[in-house]
C-alpha cells in the first residue's frame, strides 16, 4: 500500500527531493511562522487596549 | 451634460496652462527615461528595434503616473472638490472632464513625442506611426484608471508611491497592447486587432472608471 | 425569518466575537486532519507520475495554494460588495483579515511554481499565462493591503479597500485574458503543464490538501479578525468587559 521501499527513498524522491521539499519546507514555514505572527499581534493589541482602558478609567476616577 | 464636462475641461486646462513647468517636467522625465535605455542595454539597432515599443510604453505608463497624485490634490486643498461634491450634477461627469483634461495634457504630449524618440529606436516608419497612435488610443485609459488610484489614495501620507503600487497592476493590459500592437505591425501581422482592442480598453476605462474614481472621492470625502 | 434574525444577530461584531473564537480550533482540528489524510495519500500512498517521476508530488500544494490565492481574493471581493451595498461592519473587518493569507497563498503558489518548474521546464522561471496572473494577483493583494493601512479612520480604509477590490475583480479576466493572449503570442505553446490523466489516489489527495488550506485560512480569518475586533470597537462596552476578563496570551 504504501509506496516506498525506504525512508531514504522517501526523502530522495526520486532524485527530486531539493524542490519537493523545498516547496514543503517553505509551505510549512509560513504555516507555522502566520499563526504565531497573528497571535503576538493579537497579545500586542490585547496589552495596548488593556493599558488604554485602565489609563481611561484612572482619568475618569479622578 | 456635455457642457459639464466641457466646462471642467476647460477649467482644468487653464489651470494646467498656469503650471506649464509640470507638464514639461514629465514630458522630459519621458524623454530621459526613454534615451538612458539605450546606455543601458547597449547601442545594436536590431536589439533597440526590439525593444522600443516596451521602453516606450512602460516610460509613458511612469509618466502618466507623475501627474496622478495631483489629479485632485489641488481641488481638495483648496475645497473646490466637495463643493463639486455637493453640486447637483454627479460627480462621475466631473471626473470624466478632469480625466480628459489629464489626458490632454499628460498623455497627448507623450505620443507626440514619441515618434521622436521612435527614430532614437531605429523604428521603421510604419513602426513609428504605430507606436504614435497605440500611445494615443492607450493613454486614456491610463488617465481613466488612473483617476480611481488617485481618488483613493487622496489626501493620504506617501500617497503617490502608494498610487504606483495600486495602478500600475492594472495598466498591465493597456501595456500589452500597446506594446504588442507595435510589435504586431514591425511583425508584419498587422497591428490593426491590438488597436482595437486598445480603444475597448480605453472607452471602458473613460466610460466606467470616472465613476468608480467618483465613488472612491466620496469615500475620502466622508 | 428567524434564520434571517439569527443572521443579522451574528453580523454584529458582539456576538461574531465568540462565536468565532469557538470555532477557530475545530477548524484548525479539521485542517489537520485533512493534511495529515491528504499528506498520507499524497506523499505516501500516490503512485509515480510516469510524465514528471515523483516531481509532481509539488502539486499537492501547489494546486491548493493557487486555489486558494484566487479564492480568497474573490471572497474578500464578495465582503466588500457586501460591506459597500448594506454599509456592514463585519464585511471590511473579515476582508482586511483574509487579505495576508491570500498574499502568502499567492506567495506559496509562486514559490512551489518555481520548485516545479526548476526540473520540469529546466527554469525556475517563465513568463506564462499563469504564473504571470499569480503574480500580479500577488500585486493586487499587496495594493489592498498598503491602501487600507495608510488610511488611519477605520471606515474609510474598508471603503476604499472594499472599492479597489471590486476594481480588482473585474480587472482579474482582463489582464488573465491578454496576459494569456501575450503568452500565445511570444512563446508559442512550448511550455504546457502536463494535463495527464491523473490516478484517482493523486486526485483525492489533491482534494484533501485543498480542503487542509480551505479550513487553515479560515482558521486564520477568524484569528485576525477577532484582534481586528478588538481594535475597532475598542471603546463598546462588550470589547471592554472582555478586556477586562482576559489576561494577555493566556485567554481561552
Amino acid at each position: 500500500m504504501i509506496h516506498w521501499a525506504s525512508f531514504s527513498d522517501f526523502i530522495a524522491m526520486g532524485g527530486y527531493g531539493f524542490y519537493v521539499w523545498g516547496s514543503f519546507g517553505m509551505t510549512a514555514l509560513i504555516m507555522a511562522i502566520e499563526p504565531i505572527v497573528a497571535r503576538r499581534n493579537r497579545i500586542a493589541t490585547i496589552t495596548r487596549l488593556q493599558r488604554q482602558l485602565r489609563a481611561e478609567t484612572r482619568n475618569t476616577a479622578e | 451634460m456635455l457642457k459639464i464636462i466641457t466646462a471642467v475641461i476647460s477649467r482644468d486646462l487653464k489651470l494646467a496652462m498656469r503650471r506649464q513647468a509640470d507638464i514639461v517636467s514629465a514630458l522630459f522625465f519621458f524623454i530621459i527615461v526613454v534615451s538612458l535605455f539605450p546606455l543601458g542595454i547597449g547601442p545594436e539597432p536590431d536589439l533597440l528595434r526590439k525593444l522600443a515599443p516596451g521602453v516606450l510604453w512602460v516610460a509613458a505608463l511612469l509618466a502618466t503616473m507623475l501627474s496622478l497624485p495631483r489629479l485632485f490634490a489641488d481641488d481638495h486643498r483648496d475645497g473646490t472638490l466637495e463643493q463639486l461634491a455637493i453640486a447637483p450634477h454627479p460627480l462621475g461627469l466631473v471626473v470624466t472632464g478632469k480625466v480628459i483634461a489629464h489626458w490632454l495634457v499628460s498623455g497627448l504630449p507623450l505620443a507626440l513625442i514619441a515618434p521622436v524618440l521612435g527614430v532614437q529606436f531605429d523604428l521603421s516608419a510604419e513602426a513609428l506611426v504605430a507606436i504614435t497612435l497605440s500611445i494615443l488610443i492607450g493613454t486614456p485609459a491610463l488617465s481613466g484608471i488612473g483617476a480611481i488610484g488617485a481618488a483613493l489614495t487622496l489626501g493620504l501620507r506617501g500617497g503617490g508611491v502608494l498610487i504606483s503600487l495600486l495602478v500600475l497592476p492594472l495598466y498591465i493590459p493597456v501595456l500589452i497592447f500597446g506594446a504588442g500592437a507595435v510589435d504586431a505591425t514591425v511583425t508584419g501581422l498587422g497591428g490593426e486587432g491590438h488597436l482595437s482592442l486598445l480603444a475597448a480598453l480605453t472607452f471602458a476605462s473613460i466610460g466606467f472608471a470616472p465613476w468608480a474614481a467618483a465613488a472612491a472621492l466620496k469615500i475620502a470625502l466622508e | 425569518m428567524t434564520d434571517r434574525l439569527n443572521l443579522y444577530r451574528f453580523a454584529s461584531p458582539a456576538t461574531f466575537y465568540p462565536l468565532a473564537g469557538a470555532m477557530i480550533p475545530y477548524f484548525v482540528a479539521v485542517s489537520v486532519v485533512f493534511g495529515i489524510a491528504g499528506l498520507w495519500l499524497g506523499m505516501l500512498v500516490a503512485p509515480t507520475d510516469f510524465q514528471q517521476g515523483e516531481g509532481y508530488r509539488i502539486i499537492f500544494i501547489h494546486v491548493p495554494a493557487s486555489w486558494m490565492s484566487m479564492f480568497i481574493y474573490l471572497i474578500m471581493a464578495f465582503w466588500a460588495a457586501i460591506g459597500l451595498a448594506f454599509n456592514t461592519r463585519l464585511s471590511g473587518m473579515m476582508a482586511q483579515a483574509l487579505a495576508p493569507t491570500g498574499a502568502l497563498m499567492a506567495f506559496l503558489s509562486l514559490w512551489t511554481g518555481a520548485l516545479w518548474g526548476k526540473p520540469m521546464w529546466g527554469t525556475w522561471w517563465v513568463w506564462d499565462a499563469r504564473l504571470t496572473s499569480e503574480l500580479i494577483l500577488l500585486f493586487l493583494y499587496i495594493g489592498y493591503m498598503a491602501l487600507t493601512a495608510a488610511i488611519d479612520d477605520a471606515r474609510r480604509a474598508d471603503k476604499a479597500g472594499g472599492l479597489l477590490l471590486l476594481v480588482g475583480v473585474v480587472n482579474i479576466p482582463i489582464i488573465y485574458f491578454s496576459v494569456q493572449w501575450w503568452n500565445t503570442l511570444h512563446q508559442g505553446s512550448s511550455v504546457n503543464l502536463a494535463k495527464s490523466s491523473m490516478a484517482t489516489t493523486m486526485l483525492w489527495g489533491m482534494l484533501l490538501m485543498a480542503m487542509c488550506f480551505w479550513m487553515y485560512s479560515i482558521a486564520m480569518a477568524l484569528m485576525r479578525v477577532r484582534t481586528i475586533m478588538l481594535e475597532r470597537e475598542r471603546h463598546t462596552d462588550w470589547v471592554k468587559a472582555e478586556l477586562a476578563h482576559i489576561v494577555a496570551g493566556d485567554e481561552k
